[in-house]
């Protein structure tokens, strides 16, 4: 086959000038598509990321205030910019939301615009849950259910959490105007059909688009790397791994526990920078595993799929799903997400 | 007419069965006699089981259609028939729904009296739409209503009818306007509460007026609270808070009784089967069937266009509720159906909550293809480029069963895209990421039309993201894939110089996205164009020259070598020899002539640049540097060489005579002339044939002289175009002389 060199061809024109012929005056469409190509054209993810430091919250806030963020199950979503929202109305996003929830649920009957339903939607703002002061903030849509005997009025039932969130979203800020807030992570609890009336009222009134994130096995064993690089006081899981065979009928699942404090050595044996990870060391460190597992049951891991990875951080499953365990790493296990939905949209 | 024909079909294939009591008309017999030849034609070659298997559909529309006919024509004394009648009504629209015409006849029917009311109950429990209603059927309905021919428990049962039809009535404004009617139909207390249900449906906000409050509020003081009244009551009170003082209970009631019940099931078995009305409720596609959820909303890929209420009123301060359910100064865009009216109102137009929308929308795209305003455009973006990665069937694994959905996706925005004479750029960032994945055969048309509108940009910067994965499923891929790359190339290629030469003529007014150079620009071309040609030489060599291949080659460079004429841009980039020496020793003579055709569209191209260059005298930075001159040159003259002369190959190429020699081939020289050239030998006989038709063995060495001018005029006269444009421009005939002369050696 003839080698096609371009180079050679480039007849009349000085070739170091090329470059400086395109996109001069980028407008932020072109600089999506910039930001796109690099990332098509070089190795997707950065080689080195940190290891997540301590609390990364902002020093006036309580840590203890996002207690209940934890120890959730999250299904995770990638988000496009939103349009056109505005802080500074979230009660009338509460109503409007109210009537849309009501309305699909209660289709064919009629129904009260306002608050003549029998739930409750609640925006807030997750002050502090941000990376950057560049980072738009965090806020949060719960859906409670208000109970109609008055005496038990302060006992409200959460029926759907969501949040959204932006940690370190820089990449994905410099692309969009001022009429976008780019929360391009968004976590979800609670029943799938809440999560879809909600989202579709999402994209019918910010103009954008949930996709459900799914974590591929590459991105797991980073977590796992990262997640057991975390400094602990006290491990409160072990830290745990499940393959995934895939053979039929049924697939065949392989759980592999570590004693976290095994986990953390192992760890510390293959580390060598020191407050990163790099891509050698996340290798070096799965295969640490798959050959001591292999010297005992004679079964090559790194043939199977992994599906899951917990630690005393945080867990993850490849369907998009975690849950974060550690108050202390809440805004770096987040920050990671952020740039695998930031990944996924662009 | 048509239901004449079919009436009279039916019946025949019931006389024809034997079961029948109908009595036929000869002249009916000649007509279905056609409608049967035709059906049993398109049937032919079917058994007799089959058929009539087959028939029983045809037959139950038919009948269907006999029904509708008698029921209009009104009762005949014959009871059995019409029970028979409307079983068949019965059956059918319960199986598949009416069509608007049938459900207009039965509701004139069953509102005009003809029947008595048992009938009509029936009737209306078995209007159930397979599409749409038609307004009008409405309209023509509420005025039988006023000639008073059927009972109450019949209006009844049509205003319950059409509550539990509202949602299917193709268009609600004529229905609107009978709003006083309706209003005054309150005043019956049986038809009351139905009737509020209805006026709730209906009410906008311009209906609200004091007198009607005040009848409220008189109603209500008559009958006491009754729900019904209550609703309707909240929802004025809603839309005109001022004019309600009284205060309404806030307790949450069912207001109305479930009118739509006796349709409640066979509505809700029809949906499935009829997507494509419009109000479909907000279908939750969940976890269960797939194993990502793929779709959270509606039937169809594209948002429906719906005009953005929210962000502009999100902009004033104070936000009165009512307001989005009321336009103002606006004009929304459910109300846009012509391109006047697009001009008229494009400083007010509304823009789609979802901007995905505009897809569905020709005169919305003219609107986002002047606007200039960036956020509808990265709204556009990002829509666009992550429906593309979650419908794409190859994309991610497990979705596989939607490729017929995805095409038809692919297919509307290529639409948008032949409309706007642009790409998309989140189809390009799509590329980026499926091209690599893809296999070639999965919408290939359509992908590869994408690929056809990227937009112009840097080829070296596009090269690895793109044509990189491309070439290597061009060379791996069959004949019939190489093909249809090169003509997406080639429509690529045009998409690009036509953007091009737009760019130079319009470049003081317009703000580009991309802020070119025309050296740049012109670089980008050219590299394109070679890269076109590197897998051109390639493949002519995988294929071994097949002609087919050849076809699409050469249509690719009909386009370039015409760069600098067709489109004023300085360019002419030359054809590699890996494909011009297989086009001159093809044995085909379309491509053959299709090379003559694009040696002397190079050769205009190049006298043309060669004489701007000279008028303007200064050497501009884009004048053709000598080697492209020379190597034409060089391409013309293995061509004279060839055809003309006698004298292949003396230049360039050099074959050892040796090689020719131990190959028995003596005479090559002339063995490429236009008369022993392989692709016309064919040409040759049949021109000396025709001289001398009956002689055996022809002689071809004869062809010369004046017999080879004859010989020319022949070629011409067969349609060889291209030969005759290359001969003229290139040959000068004055020298005719000189060169027949050569031809005797």
């Amino acid at each position: 086959m003839d080698s096609y060199d371009a180079s050679k061809l480039t007849p009349r024109q000085d070739a170091s000038s090329r470059f400086k012929d395109f996109f001069i005056g980028a407008t932020p469409l072109q600089k999506r598509l910039e930001s796109v190509r690099k990332q098509t054209s070089f190795i997707p993810t950065p080689p080195r990321r940190k290891i997540p430091q301590g609390s990364q919250l902002q020093e006036d806030v309580d840590p203890q205030k996002f207690a209940f963020l934890l120890h959730k199950q999250w299904t995770l979503y990638s988000l496009t910019p939103l349009y056109k929202f505005s802080y500074t109305n979230f009660k009338e996003y509460s109503k409007l939301l109210n009537a849309f929830i009501a309305a699909e649920k209660q289709k064919g009957l009629a129904v009260e615009v306002g608050d003549d339903f029998n739930i409750k939607v609640i925006f807030s703002t997750l002050m502090g849950v941000k990376g950057t002061q560049r980072d738009p903030e965090a806020f949060l849509v719960q859906i409670l259910s208000k109970s109609q005997l008055p005496s038990e009025h302060k006992e409200e039932k959460v029926l759907w959490t969501g949040w959204f969130c932006c940690i370190f979203g820089d990449s994905l800020l410099e692309t969009v105007s001022e009429d976008f807030t780019c929360l391009p992570l968004f976590l979800a609890n609670g029943t799938e059909t809440n999560t879809a009336i909600i989202g579709t009222w999402f994209q019918k009134t910010f103009d954008c688009y949930f996709r459900p994130l799914a974590i591929n096995a590459f991105n797991l064993s980073w977590m796992a790397a990262m997640w057991t690089a975390c400094k602990m006081d006290h491990y409160m899981a072990t830290t745990e791994f499940l393959w995934s065979v895939p053979c039929s009928p049924h697939s065949l699942d392989i759980s592999y526990a570590i004693h976290p404090e095994d986990a953390k050595a192992l760890w510390d044996s293959v580390h060598k920078t020191p407050g990163e990870v790099t891509q050698e060391e996340v290798d070096l460190f799965m295969d640490c595993l798959y050959s001591h597992f292999h010297r005992h049951f004679k079964i090559h891991l790194s043939a199977t799929r992994l599906v899951r990875v917990s630690t005393s951080v945080a867990s993850a499953h490849t369907d998009g799903k975690i849950k974060i365990l550690c108050p202390k790493y809440l805004i770096g296990v987040l920050a990671y997400l952020t740039e695998l939905a930031v990944f996924q949209i662009e | 007419m048509s239901s004449q024909k079919k009436v009279n079909s039916w019946t025949r294939k019931r006389t024809s069965q034997g079961s029948s009591s109908y009595q036929t008309r000869l002249s009916a017999w000649r007509i279905q006699e056609d409608l049967n030849d035709s059906k049993s034609l398109s049937k032919r070659g079917q058994n007799n089981t089959v058929e009539d298997y087959e028939g029983t559909d045809d037959q139950a529309e038919d009948a269907l259609q006999i029904a509708l006919r008698y029921f209009e024509k009104g009762p005949i004394k014959t009871s059995q028939s019409k029970e028979k009648h409307l079983k068949t009504v019965e059956n059918v629209a319960w199986k598949n729904g009416l069509t608007a015409e049938g459900i207009d006849i039965l509701l004139s029917v069953a509102l005009s009296g003809k029947f008595g009311s048992a009938v009509n109950t029936r009737i209306f429990k078995c209007m159930i739409p397979a599409t749409l209603i038609s307004e009008d059927s409405v309209v023509k309905a509420v005025s039988w209503l006023c000639a008073g021919k059927c009972s109450g428990s019949t209006k009844v049962l049509f205003y319950r009818w059409l509550i539990a039809m509202f949602d299917f009535i193709d268009h609600k404004e004529q229905i609107n306007l009978l709003y006083g009617f309706f209003f005054a139909s309150l005043q019956d207390d049986t038809l009351c509460p139905y009737v509020c249900h209805l006026l709730y449906l209906l009410t906008k906000k311009e209906n609200v007026k004091p007198f009607r409050v005040r009848k409220l509020l008189d109603l209500q003081a008559k009958m006491g609270m009754q729900p019904h009244l209550q609703a309707l009551l909240s929802l004025y009170k809603f839309f005109v808070p001022t004019l309600i003082s009284v205060s309404l209970p806030m307790r949450k009631k069912m207001y109305f009784k479930n009118s739509e019940n006796p349709w409640k099931t066979a509505l809700l078995a029809l949906r499935p089967r009829n997507q494509e009305f419009p109000s479909e409720p907000l279908k939750l596609m969940l976890a269960n069937v797939h194993p990502i959820k793929r779709k959270w909303n509606s039937h169809s890929i594209i948002p429906v266009l719906n005009s953005c209420n929210y962000s502009k009123e999100s902009r004033k301060k104070r936000m009165n509720l009512s307001d989005y359910f009321s336009s103002n100064g606006s004009f929304p865009l459910e109300q846009l159906k012509s391109f006047p009216q697009l001009l008229q109102n494009i400083h007010c137009l509304e823009l789609p909550s979802q901007m995905g929308a505009v897809l569905n929308s020709s005169l919305l795209l003219h609107y986002i293809n002047c606007v200039r305003d960036e956020s509808v455009l990265l709204r556009l973006y990002h829509w666009l480029s992550q429906t593309l990665q979650e419908e794409c069937t190859w994309y991610k694994v497990n979705n596989y069963d939607h490729g017929k959905e995805f095409a038809n996706f692919l297919d509307t925005i290529l639409r948008a895209e032949c409309f706007l004479q642009e790409g998309f750029y989140s189809c390009e960032a799509f590329l980026y990421k499926s091209l690599p994945l893809w296999d070639g055969l999965c919408c290939r048309s359509q992908f590869l039309q994408l690929v056809s509108w990227i937009p112009f940009s840097s080829f070296s910067e596009v090269k690895p993201l793109l044509f990189d994965h491309l070439s290597r499923l061009f060379f791996t891929s069959s004949i019939f894939f190489k093909c249809s790359v090169l003509q997406c190339l080639k429509e690529l290629l045009q998409n690009w110089l036509l953007w091009l030469s737009m760019d130079i003529h319009v470049k003081s007014v317009r703000n580009s996205p991309l802020e070119t150079t025309l050296g740049g620009s012109m670089n980008s071309v050219s590299e394109l164009i070679r890269y076109v040609g590197w897998l051109s030489t390639t493949a002519v060599r995988l294929e071994s020259n097949r002609t087919f291949l050849l076809h699409f080659i050469l249509d690719f460079y009909e386009k370039v070598c015409d760069i600098y004429i067709n489109y004023s841009l300085p360019l002419v980039v030359l054809f590699p020899p890996g494909v011009f020496y297989p086009a001159l020793l093809s044995l085909d003579s379309s491509i053959l002539n299709q090379l003559c055709y694009i040696m002397d569209r190079y050769h205009k191209n190049l006298t043309a640049a060669k004489k701007n260059e000279f008028v303007h005298k200064t050497k501009s930075e884009f004048s053709f540097s000598s080697k492209t001159y020379q190597e034409f040159n060089q391409y013309l003259t293995a061509m004279v060489g060839c055809l003309w002369t006698s004298r292949p190959f003396q230049k360039g190429i050099y074959i050892d005579s040796e090689v020719l020699g131990n190959d028995s081939v003596a005479e090559y020289k002339k063995s490429l002339n236009l008369v022993h050239h392989p692709a016309f030998l064919s040409y040759t006989v049949s021109f000396l044939l025709q001289e001398c038709p009956e002689e055996r063995k022809v002689n071809m060495s004869s062809i010369r002289g004046k017999k080879w001018n004859w010989y020319l005029d022949y070629l011409f006269s067969e349609g060889l175009h291209g030969l005759k444009h290359f001969i003229r421009s290139s040959i000068h005939r004055s020298s005719v002389l000189a060169e027949s002369i050569n031809h005797q050696h």
